[in-house]
């Protein structure tokens, strides 16, 4: 399931599991990701996509399975841990504070503090008009609570703050759902440009469209299973629905441990 | 709001009115001026009424306003506490209790434990009795955040126990007795002619306190300027410290205008065998030193929530629990630490409230949990989680000590004033969340 076996794999998880309550929600998936490589990774809702990527950033606590970083197993309890492998996240929910600002949000749990101890908020909200600059030039509302964004600013904020500490591996769960035709574009132009900086993206997406234009290889789950994984390049639009909807490999994907094999 | 001068159109700036202007280069929150109207209305209105019907306005004396600060201190100092614990969305009942607890203990190692080994009147004793009675307020918090924080009890499950732990141990150590007088310097701590420092030590308060607010407001423009943000209007900064100091030096002249009573006037001329007839002798309280317990906690916790991390976590957790979670903020932790610091303010309380009663009674503190919530939610501190200040909740309970106060002057009778703090509770509450869905 590699493209080139010669180099480690930037994130390699392993067998992981988690059942809540009864149900395995997610049940011995595997999944690596290389260097400036986007990984989508697809299913229906309840598939397990959320949980597995919740897993790998700290906020929920895997049953059994290993995760390694760079080859080497890294122990990943909760999202400061996560954080300090360098795993960033961009939740679905964009799990921002709603009622600081911008700057407090993009600093929120590594604020800059002056020789005193104190925050620094002039420091961070220079730093942030500069990212913010960077990302969304357009924004200038650096002293509203966050509430008062909107859908794209809100998401811009969530993307900024990911960026900002070095990630190189980043997580984005349903990064353009909230968001209009032309944010899209902008986080796919950004995609872009993460990618040639070398860094390593995990994509959730719904919309088969967008990971199309965006990923190098898709990593299909069904009911918490792996169903297989396949270059983008390699398949089309049509067999990865197969994959999602039936769990059916096509010939040029790899099958998983939850490829069905009726047919 | 800096940056919004500067980035809205010119369109907009012109349909402003003048006072929308006004609030926008000062950047005067408008709720704080609001408070400072009702609050005016308030004193201004029991005067009146005073002078109506009973003939004589006693709200708006210097005696009557010194004992208002002082009243407020104990409160004020547990509503910027309490506006930790509602912004993240908890609630804290048993800060009476913990009071009652906390003066109680202080009352028995001050009184019963401390003269033994120490001899009575000695100096260790007072800093002894305060330090441990911050402690042991400390670490009954504590104990509540763990019980909140680690176990998933609700706040208000552990903390309507603790209500009844705390009064109920109070009544226990010390079987139900009034342990009075406590330590002479103790109850300096409370208040009263010797409990203030006078009017030379009060002009030097307000003329530290005129310096600071010119420094932070220099220190602001230099701030801005250096990361080239936009500034205030330069006659916005000169009015702000202008007024500012105005108001600063206008309380001292206030506090310095209410003279010791005859009794201890002639209690002092005879200890200091002074010739002087009592009648020509002119002492002022100056600020008693309760009310500079409250300033300096209100200025520490002011600190404490805009300047530090700590502080940041907490409205973070307040506006959104999970994301906080999610950006490695170890929220336990901090629900700990709030509880904590709740106690302790409750321990400084207890020590104000008992110094001023010269005992320790066991009912001491009772109901004020409720005061203490209804301070800070008029002081604009939200159940929703995540908005709040401290001044807010200081001025909330000076509002809600000028109603007791003003209804006590006319001569309210105690159901009536129930009534009506209950009824301004509502109100206030109510009127604040349309201020809210308007402001959004």
């Amino acid at each position: 399931m590699s493209k080139e076996n010669h180099i480690t794999p930037l994130v390699e998880i392993k067998d992981l599991s988690i059942a809540f309550g009864g149900i395995k929600a997610v049940d011995h998936a595997s999944v690596d990701l290389y260097p400036g490589e986007v990984v989508a990774i697809l299913g229906h809702n309840g598939a397990g996509k959320s949980t597995l990527i919740k897993i790998l950033s700290g906020a929920y606590k895997r049953d059994s399975g290993t995760i390694l970083v760079d080859g080497k197993e890294a122990d990943i309890n909760n999202p400061r841990d996560a954080k300090k492998y360098g795993i960033e996240t961009i939740y679905q929910t964009l799990a921002v504070a709603d009622n600081v600002d911008a700057a407090a949000n993009l600093f929120l749990g590594r604020e800059v503090l002056t020789n005193w101890g104190t925050l620094d908020d002039v420091a961070m909200e220079a730093e942030a008009r500069k990212v913010m600059g960077r990302l969304n030039p357009n924004f200038q509302r650096f002293k509203d609570p966050v509430s008062k964004l909107s859908g794209g600013q809100r998401q811009s904020v969530a993307i900024a703050r990911a960026i900002l500490f070095n990630a190189r591996i980043l997580i984005m769960d349903e990064p353009t759902a909230a968001l209009g035709p032309q944010e899209t574009e902008q986080v796919g132009q950004l995609i872009h440009r993460l990618k040639e900086d070398g860094i390593g993206i995990f994509l959730i997406s719904h919309d088969i469209h967008d990971v199309f234009d965006l990923a190098d290889r898709v990593a299909v789950m069904k009911n918490g299973q792996m169903v297989g994984y396949a270059r983008t390049k390699d398949v089309t639009k049509d067999e990865v629905l197969g994959m999602i909807i039936l769990g059916k490999c096509p010939a040029a994907a790899i099958p998983g441990p939850g490829a069905s094999t009726d047919f | 709001m800096s940056d919004t001068t500067q980035t809205t159109g010119a369109a907009k700036v012109e349909n402003e009115g003048a006072f929308t202007r006004f609030l926008r280069a000062t950047e005067i929150d408008a709720r704080l001026l609001g408070m400072i109207a009702a609050l005016i209305v308030i004193w201004v209105g029991f005067h009146l009424y005073g002078q109506i019907v009973n003939g004589y306005g006693a709200f708006l004396t210097p005696r009557n306003l010194w004992n208002l600060s002082v009243q407020t201190a104990s409160i004020g100092v547990m509503a910027t506490g309490m506006v930790l614990i509602i912004v993240t969305r908890h609630i804290d009942l048993s800060v009476g209790s913990i009071l009652g607890f906390t003066a109680m203990s202080m009352a028995i190692i001050q009184v019963w434990i401390l003269p033994e080994f120490l001899g009575l009147g000695h100096p260790l004793i007072w800093p002894i009795a305060v330090i441990s009675g911050l402690l042991i307020g400390c670490l009954i918090g504590g104990f509540h955040g763990f019980l909140v924080a680690y176990l998933g009890i609700p706040a208000f499950i552990v903390t309507l126990g603790g209500l009844l732990v705390w009064r109920g141990a109070a009544f226990l150590m010390a079987r139900g007795e009034t342990i009075s007088p406590v330590d002479a310097t103790f109850s300096k701590l409370g208040g009263g002619p010797y409990g203030s420092i006078g009017a030379a030590g009060s002009w030097a308060v307000g003329v530290i306190a005129c310096a600071a607010l010119i420094w932070l407001l220099f220190n602001g423009r230099t701030q801005r300027r250096r990361f080239k943000f936009p500034l205030r209007p330069m006659w916005a900064e000169l009015f702000l410290g202008g007024v500012g100091s105005a108001i600063i030096l206008g309380i001292v002249l206030l506090v310095n205008s209410y003279p010791w009573p005859k009794g201890i006037v002639r209690q002092y001329v005879a200890a200091n065998n002074l010739q002087t007839p009592v009648n020509e002798i002119f002492i002022s309280h100056g600020f008693a030193i309760p009310v500079l317990i409250l300033i300096a906690v209100g200025v520490a916790m002011t600190f404490l929530t805009t300047r530090t991390r700590f502080g940041r976590y907490v409205f973070a957790i307040g506006g959104n629990p999970e994301a906080a979670e999610l950006a490695g903020i170890n929220t336990r932790w901090v629900t700990v630490k709030i509880f904590a610091i709740m106690g302790t303010l409750a321990g400084l309380s207890a020590v104000i409230s008992s110094a001023r009663l010269n005992s320790a009674t066991n009912n001491l503190g009772t109901l004020d949990e409720l005061y203490v919530i209804a301070a800070a939610v008029i002081g604009g501190t939200s159940f929703a989680g995540g908005i709040g200040t401290i001044y807010g909740a200081i001025l909330g309970a000076l509002v809600m000590q000028s109603l007791q106060t003003g209804m006590v002057l006319i001569g309210f009778d105690a159901a009536i004033q129930q009534m009506v703090v209950g009824g301004v509770l509502v109100v206030a509450v109510w009127i604040d969340t349309i201020y809210r869905r308007r402001a959004k």
